[in-house]
């Protein structure tokens, strides 16, 4: 890891939010008091918290400032909606009534299980403009990082810290260190956010990110869509980093203009130059600094049991160093070839892929195509606008003609707790974030890369370079 | 929360890096509304086969284990998930300190703010932990050190304001609610907050 300390003045894009939030300034004795301008909710890690504020008697001091919905243990099968969700575990039910109770009482907007732009968090917080700029955001969930594609310090809070910030509106904060990525070149055919985030853990590794907040800059992170930067930002936390952020630029306010809580008219105006100051200084001091070149990447697959286990799909495992008990879990052996690795599951979702141009990506190598016998593929909408969009682009009928699963939104097989889940010895190639063990559920072998691997690996039965499969003029993304 | 200074217990000894809460608490068991009794989950999936049964060669299933309070871990405990669900299991479980050389940013934050103290020492102090399984040792949180099997200490940093709330049993919400004034004046000149 080329590590180096990066010297002169400057300020960096993450110094200028932290020093917007700063209530109070931490001292030797005490953290930093950082307001938080947004905090999101979910079913799962909120109750707890609610429970505080209740038996100490203390209101949510800005429901005006926090958004929830529910994500984590919704049912997204299609014949579990059209039961009424009756097949919904007992207790995630009592959880996610909970959580309406909880938002009623306190004032707090819900997107909840009937709303129509409910969806995965890290999803809808964009997909409405809730996420913007400069803002601080935190979530008790670690896929926070996710919103700091927009220039935003985003990162995931435990329970604890989800009262406090219920009850305050702030966090007790450390200033973290700050880490520049920078990724030059330019991703070739076939290769995406994806395999770019999955190479760049593979470098600093699952711990390298520890106490850090990474900027992802570089030419290479200028050319990427906002589905992209999302991806990229999302996985920080699987390099061990606090957060990760790109500094906001003409793509990101393309992105936000007109959506439904961006700000509108002169106000508009007045934030774009605002934003437009959010860029690190040049020269600006790093505590650390990692160069990737993005034009020597291949597509990336991981063969391990934590996302720093990864190689490029053309390759094999590492015949030699490889952890034995990952090995012996995922039932790989040293030095084996990854491409024709047999495959029971291929999933298309999570917070990391499953936005519209993710979805487009799977259905470019899907399109006339069949998944392949005894291969279950399922494909997961972030929200339930992302599935309206991919709808109205006739993706669902791609996903259908071709045997996959259209499903409604949700974390689903990301995470196994609501009702998708892999058996014990299935391989499962996934576009999700965290391949460790018994995340899919019980004994199954997860496979992380990206929509185009995945896809293409569900047409061939066996996981797959999807380059080859991309030599089609009907190619739509 | 209860004050913590001194904890003297035997190791238990698990060396494996990167351990993440997926495994310290998987996703199935973070349906509860409540943060009592997760112990039992506790590594589930490794101490448990899939009919239920007990596997006897799991580290925290050995008789050795019981009572320990101590966990020795290996690199970058508790990465991954925010799930405070994984140092509330570890707690009720009787595991009052986590020692390693890196502890993951959220999974620390989450362990000292409920009395589990998550310590990271020096490599070198680390392998001769390791290397003990089953040591008495003590953890003096005062004065920053852990006792050494077969004698000496290795100190260990705590950042100050956790140390102060777990010495004292301050819960560090009281410490920011108290602080109203200043949130309330900070809102007044920060137009974007109103």
């Amino acid at each position: 890891m080329a590590i180096q300390k990066e010297s002169s003045i400057g300020r960096t894009l993450f110094d200028k939010i932290w020093d917007r939030h700063v209530v109070i300034p931490e001292t030797a004795e005490a953290p930093a008091v950082l307001y938080v301008d947004l905090h999101l909710v979910h079913e799962v890690t909120s109750p707890q918290a609610f429970d505080v504020l209740r038996q100490r008697g203390l209101d949510v001091r800005r429901p005006d400032r926090t958004l929830a919905t529910v994500d984590h243990s919704i049912p997204t099968a299609v014949a579990s909606w059209k039961n009424g969700l009756v097949d919904m575990d007992v207790a995630a039910r009592n959880q996610v009534r909970k959580l309406a109770t909880n938002c009623g009482r306190t004032g707090i907007r819900l997107y909840g299980v009937n709303n129509s732009r409910r969806g995965i968090v890290h999803v809808i917080g964009p997909e409405l403009g809730a996420t913007r700029p400069g803002m601080t955001i935190v979530c008790g969930d670690s896929h926070t990082t996710t919103h700091g594609a927009f220039g935003a310090l985003a990162f995931g809070i435990g329970t604890t810290e989800v009262a406090h910030v219920l009850a305050t509106q702030c966090l007790l904060q450390r200033k973290p260190k700050t880490l520049a990525v920078r990724v030059d070149g330019h991703l070739q055919e076939g290769v995406t956010a994806k395999d770019l985030v999955l190479a760049i853990i593979g470098q600093i590794g699952v711990g390298g990110g520890t106490g850090h907040v990474i900027e992802f800059r570089g030419s290479a992170v200028r050319q990427l869509s906002m589905d992209a930067r999302m991806t990229v930002c999302n996985m920080a936390i699987e390099a061990g980093a606090r957060a990760g952020m790109v500094a906001p630029d003409d793509v990101t306010f393309e992105y936000l203009s007109g959506r439904a809580m961006a700000p509108s008219g002169p106000d508009w105006d007045r934030a774009v130059e605002d934003w437009r100051s959010l860029t690190s200084d040049p020269g600006a001091d790093f505590d650390a600094c990692v160069r990737i070149d993005a034009s020597a990447l291949e597509p990336q697959v991981t063969w391990g049991t934590d996302p720093g286990m990864v190689a490029a799909v053309t390759d094999r495992v590492p015949a030699s160093g490889a952890s034995l008990r990952a090995l012996d879990y995922m039932g790989f052996s040293a030095g084996e070839p990854l491409q024709g690795r047999p495959v029971d599951v291929v999933f298309v979702g999570s917070c990391t892929n499953s936005r519209l141009s993710d979805l487009r990506q799977a259905a470019s190598v899907l399109a006339g195509r069949r998944v392949a016998k005894g291969v279950r593929m399922l494909v997961v909408p972030g929200s339930q606008e992302t599935k309206r969009l991919a709808e109205a682009e006739g993706l669902d009928k791609i996903f259908a003609e071709a045997g996959a699963e259209w499903h409604e939104s949700g974390c689903s097989l990301c995470i196994a707790m609501n009702g998708d889940r892999a058996k014990a010895g299935q391989t499962v190639v996934s576009t999700s974030n965290r391949n460790f063990e018994g995340r899919q559920g019980s004994g199954a072998r997860t496979l992380l890369a990206s929509p185009l691997t995945a896809a293409a690996s569900a047409i061939t039965g066996a996981l797959a370079d999807p380059r080859p499969l991309l030599d089609r003029p009907r190619r739509i993304a | 929360m209860e004050a913590i200074d001194v904890i003297r217990s035997r190791t238990v000894v698990m060396p494996d890096a990167n351990v993440d809460t997926d495994q310290i608490i998987p996703a199935r068991f973070l349906t509860t509304t409540s943060r009592d009794g997760l112990g039992q989950h506790l590594f589930a999936d490794h101490r448990f086969d899939p009919d239920g049964g007990l596997r006897s060669d799991f580290v925290l299933n050995r008789p050795e284990a019981e009572g320990c309070q101590v966990l020795i871990a290996g690199d970058n405990f508790g990465c991954g998930s925010s799930r405070e669900h994984a140092p509330w299991a570890l707690l009720d479980f009787g595991v009052r300190v986590v020692i390693s050389t890196a502890i993951a940013d959220i999974f620390r934050s989450n362990a000292l703010r409920n009395g589990l103290l998550a310590i990271v020492v020096e490599a070198d102090a680390h392998r001769r932990l390791l290397e003990a399984p089953g040591a008495d040792i003590s953890v003096d949180l005062r004065a920053g050190t852990v006792s050494m099997p077969g004698g000496g200490a290795t100190r260990f940093e705590i950042e100050g304001f956790a140390r102060h709330c777990l010495l004292e049993g301050i819960d560090p919400l009281g410490y920011l609610l108290s602080k109203d004034a200043e949130i309330r004046a900070y809102e007044g000149s920060h137009p974007w907050t109103r």
